[in-house]
């Protein structure tokens, strides 16, 4: 006999919902999207890091057969920008240019070499103002103004003191102070940024294909940008090659793309280089920490000063938020009081820095967990003795009303103790080889969105129709990080459907329901809820059809996924019959669900901005490096990582596991070869080989140890785990270094380089260097 | 200047007019319109657009076009029979060897050259065949894991 039971589709190893399309070619990303009569778009980029704009002349441009369109700044006088407060961006620069490779004017023409013959020909004439390279340049007092509104570049301040530090550190057995500096680094996703849009003039419609996390985000400044109606506006999403939070925010080329459309009455795509890629990369800023620690005999922090300024480019973008999550998220990882924070983001001369995965917290908790490190060793503690003395009683709120509920780092920091065999290797280690330790954490979503009007934070739906398919309609952007498949899976489990009875619907403003976008790690926990609201209200829909039909009363109603039942001694009615029923009501049915997170939260008020780092959930993370050092190179090689991460519940072991090595590889980018280098303005490494994005070559085995601390409020228990594993490599690494070598990296990335000098440095400082007077 | 280019591409004799600097990259995306190939740099950074030239990986953004005149191309699309995929797809696809995809047709194509050559490689060489392709959202661990599968899979028969 055939036993039916419920599908089981959470906490296995499940592939990708849309993995074939991409391993065989098919999978269609923005540049891929071609039409006969098709434009191409170019842009013409400053070559001036600051200036007045005197002219932009186009005349030649405009002359040269194929050349179909040209815009400037004189086409549109709006403004853009993420945060409703800071829209200080124009999409193609109008009075001034505030960074080199900032858009000034853009070619339609009819292939791709004569849109860029075209844009050889446009000449920019500007008065050259001063530029500020760094934030402390900017900051000089006799520093103009980059934003007239925004007078000493200061973009925002952050100050707070919540406890007594002063008391704190008095009460402390060991205080130290050290500076650190985390150079800028960028995305650099995979797929270059890219827009196709298609202006029908008859009906006065505009239709966007982006290469967006946030089509939403989109929608609204193409309608800001293009001064149309929303409803006017389409917004598709197809495939997104990667986006780590570089497209968390509305780009200039998806609005120069709609201002080119527009203006010609037809379709252009513009594709831009790799080069353009990383001149305009909205990464994480460069960043200088001044770091105040008291500790305790016992390993108990005492006391947390913390000074950051970050650099963070010509325009506003998120740099508000950065600056903020970098004080708030000191908290809701270890049990702090006495806490001060100054943060500054600065306006500089540099390209626009954005929202680079683990936002605001990476620099910060590198700094942290260094000088934890440090200390602990001063002390004679272990690092593990030294976080677990420091460890939340969750549930709780933190000193800045952050809502802890589940927090697994106990159970991460035991796991990668136990998998690196740290107690019985620590001190056994052989010359030049070493092991490191760090912690991280991260939000799952904001719980405030940086555009809220009231709705709930997440909608999903679902469409059931004849052919008994079950369709899930959301607009979360699948980036790559396997949102689909999240949404899939739950409401699949809900329904106790297999997978294959389920498709999504997703990145099309036309069909799905507005979704806020793939950021801040939102999608599994704010969607996921939706998803499962939708789920169980079609299941309610379900169940009474069963009920008519079996004729029983919907609470003796049992639900085995493709068969309906009225009791086991019932042969009840299989799905598709289910279907028919429940359809002769009201022909095709829809189903909405919501979420919305709770006041708690929200964060608090004791300060100006105190809701930024408010979550329903924070991820935690414990990571083990293992290094070699050449002390004759520099060369450092990370032999193997261990990283525990605490998602609350894997709703997929496979894409957890996924998400959490691309995080820890990432941070090991950050950390050791990648920083964006500037000579007056002009990018030094804007392309891949300078650039230097870790190759299979340099990279080691991550293993990784799924923690499940069962959130209250997540969809099933579920928290994040595509960012909070990041920030813990960085330290970890450098905490590894300084067991290896005896010496601390305080400023990032660490190159052979830097290695080889302070090694050499600290063999001339000992007088040890050989004679090598035989030299040539 | 046009020249005739008379090759195989995924099996099939093709001509065509190309122009004498079209790159083979373009020329796969813009002419004939098989968009799975990749164009992930400004040129020979990121192997995000590898084919096949009689077997061997070979960057396309590095090629010409015409210089492909009597060989034999095979691009992502080639791979897979009667609608199932290959062992290297198959690979990706269930060991999660792909995220965002974007880098996937690249390694995947760099992958099945390696094992034409070498059906058997130890990790080392998959790691020594992999070490010209970007990927930015992996980490490269369940790439490796992906080709040692799709070897596995090959030699067991069970798939192309
Ligand atoms: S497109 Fe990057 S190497 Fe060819
Ligand atoms: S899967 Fe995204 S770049 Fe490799």
């Amino acid at each position: 006999m055939n036993k039916i039971v419920p599908a089981h589709n959470i906490g296995g190893y499940v592939p990708m919902i849309d993995g074939p399309e991409k391993v065989s070619g098919r999978a269609k990303y923005t540049a891929d999207i071609m039409a006969p009569g098709m434009l191409a778009g170019r842009i013409f980029r400053s070559p001036y890091s600051h200036g007045e704009i005197l002219e932009v002349d186009i005349a030649a441009a405009l002359k040269l057969p194929g050349v179909k369109a040209i815009v400037t700044g004189a086409d549109c006088d709006k403004t853009f920008g993420v945060l409703p407060i800071a829209r200080s961006e124009h999409p193609l620069a109008r009075d001034r240019v505030r960074y080199r490779g900032e858009p000034v004017a853009a070619v339609a023409a009819i292939d791709d070499t004569t849109a860029l013959a075209a844009v050889r020909l446009i000449k920019l004439k500007v008065r050259e103002l001063p530029a500020y390279y760094t934030a402390k340049a900017a900051m000089a007092p006799d520093a103009i103004a980059i934003h007239d509104k925004k007078p000493g570049n200061l973009e925002r301040d952050v100050l707070f003191e919540l406890g007594n530090t002063a008391q704190g550190f008095a009460e402390a057995d060991l205080v130290r102070e050290e500076t650190y500096n985390c150079a800028e680094v960028c995305q650099n996703q995979m797929e270059m940024h890219a827009a196709v849009a298609d202006y029908d003039a008859v009906r006065g419609r505009m239709t966007v294909h982006a290469s967006t996390q946030v089509p939403y985000y989109v929608h609204l400044m193409l309608s800001q940008i293009l001064d149309m109606n929303m409803s006017r506006i389409r917004v598709i999403k197809p495939h997104v090659g990667g986006g780590f939070g570089c497209r968390t925010e509305t780009l200039n080329v998806e609005l120069i793309t709609a201002l080119l459309a527009r203006k010609i009455g037809g379709s252009v795509r513009t594709v831009i280089t790799r080069e353009e890629t990383f001149i305009t990369h909205r990464g994480r800023p460069e960043t200088d920490i001044k770091l105040i620690i008291g500790l305790r005999k016992d390993g108990r922090i005492t006391a947390v000063e913390c000074e950051c300024d970050q650099r963070g480019g010509a325009h506003s973008g998120y740099g508000v938020v950065t600056i903020l999550y970098s004080g708030s998220m000191l908290y809701a990882i270890y049990d702090l009081h006495n806490v001060k924070y100054l943060g500054r983001r600065v306006l500089t001369n540099t390209p626009p820095c954005g929202a680079f995965r683990g936002h605001g917290t990476v620099d910060i908790r590198f700094a942290f967990e260094s000088l934890l490190d440090r200390m602990a060793g001063e002390l004679g503690l272990d690092p593990f003795a030294v976080r677990r003395a420091n460890y939340l009683n969750a549930p709780t709120f933190t000193d800045n009303d952050l809502m802890v509920n589940s927090y697994g780092l106990p159970e991460c920091v035991d796991w990668v103790e136990r998998a690196s065999g740290w107690k019985a290797r620590k001190n056994t280690m052989p010359k030049g080889k070493g092991l490191g330790m760090a912690c991280s954490h991260y939000i799952s979503g904001a719980s405030k969105p940086v555009n809220w009007t009231g709705e709930p934070h997440a909608t999903v739906k679902i469409k059931l129709d004849f052919d008994g398919s079950v369709v899930v309609l959301s607009g979360a952007a699948e980036i790559g990080q396997g949102s689909s498949t999240i949404l899939v899976q739950t409401v699949a489990e809900v329904l106790g459907l297999d997978l294959s009875r389920i498709r999504i619907v997703t990145g099309d403003s036309d069909i799905v329901p507005k979704d806020n976008g793939s950021y801040s790690s939102r999608v599994t926990f704010l969607v996921g809820n939706a998803a499962i609201d939708a789920a169980q209200n079609l299941k309610r829909v379900l169940v009474a059809a069963a009920a008519r039909k079996l004729e029983a009363k919907p609470e003796d109603i049992e639900c085995l996924g493709e068969l309906y039942r009225a009791g086991a001694q019932d042969k009840g009615a299989s799905f598709d019959e289910v279907v028919v029923e429940a359809l002769k009501d009201t022909g095709t049915i829809t189903v909405t669900g919501n979420y919305s997170t709770i006041p708690e939260s929200h964060g608090g008020k004791k300060y100006r901005g105190a809701a930024i780092g408010g979550t329903m959930g924070y991820s935690y993370s414990a990571q083990v490096v293992e290094v070699s050092v050449d002390e004759e190179t520099g060369v450092v090689t990370v032999d193997k990582v261990w990283v525990a991460h605490d998602c609350g519940k894997a709703l997929n072991r496979l894409t957890v596991e996924g998400q959490v090595q691309g995080s820890v590889w990432m941070g090991m980018g950050q950390a050791m070869s990648e920083e964006v280098a500037y000579h007056d303005g002009l990018m030094l490494t804007a392309n891949m080989l300078d650039y230097r994005v870790p190759t299979i070559q340099d990279s080691p085995p991550i293993e990784v140890g799924i923690v499940e601390s069962n959130d209250p409020h997540g969809p099933f228990g579920a928290k994040e785990a595509g960012e909070g594993s990041l920030a813990a490599f960085l330290p970890a690494l450098t905490n590894a270094i300084a067991d290896a070598i005896g010496i601390r990296f305080n400023d990032l990335p660490v190159t052979p380089d830097r290695v080889f000098e302070a090694i050499e440095k600290r063999r001339r400082a000992l007088g040890k260097e050989k004679n090598s007077s035989g030299g040539a | 200047m046009a020249r005739i280019l008379a090759f195989v591409l995924n099996d099939r004799a093709r001509t065509d007019a190309v122009p004498g600097n079209l790159l083979l990259l373009d020329y796969l995306r813009e002419v004939v319109g098989l968009t799975g190939t990749k164009t992930g740099c400004d040129g020979g950074e990121c192997g995000a657009c590898t084919v096949l030239i009689d077997d061997k990986p070979t960057l396309s953004c590095l090629t010409l076009a015409a210089s492909v005149e009597g060989r034999r191309v095979d691009t992502v699309e080639s791979l897979g029979t009667d609608g199932q995929l290959s062992a290297v797809q198959r690979g990706f696809h269930e060991k999660l060897g792909a995220q965002c995809g974007y880098c996937t047709p690249g390694f995947i194509m760099a992958s099945a050259g390696l094992l034409r050559k070498n059906p058997n490689p130890s990790e080392a060489e998959i790691i020594a065949a992999l070490g010209s392709n970007i990927c930015r959202c992996t980490g490269y661990v369940k790439i490796i894991e992906a080709v040692q599968y799709a070897a596995a899979l090959r030699a067991q028969g069970i798939a192309p």
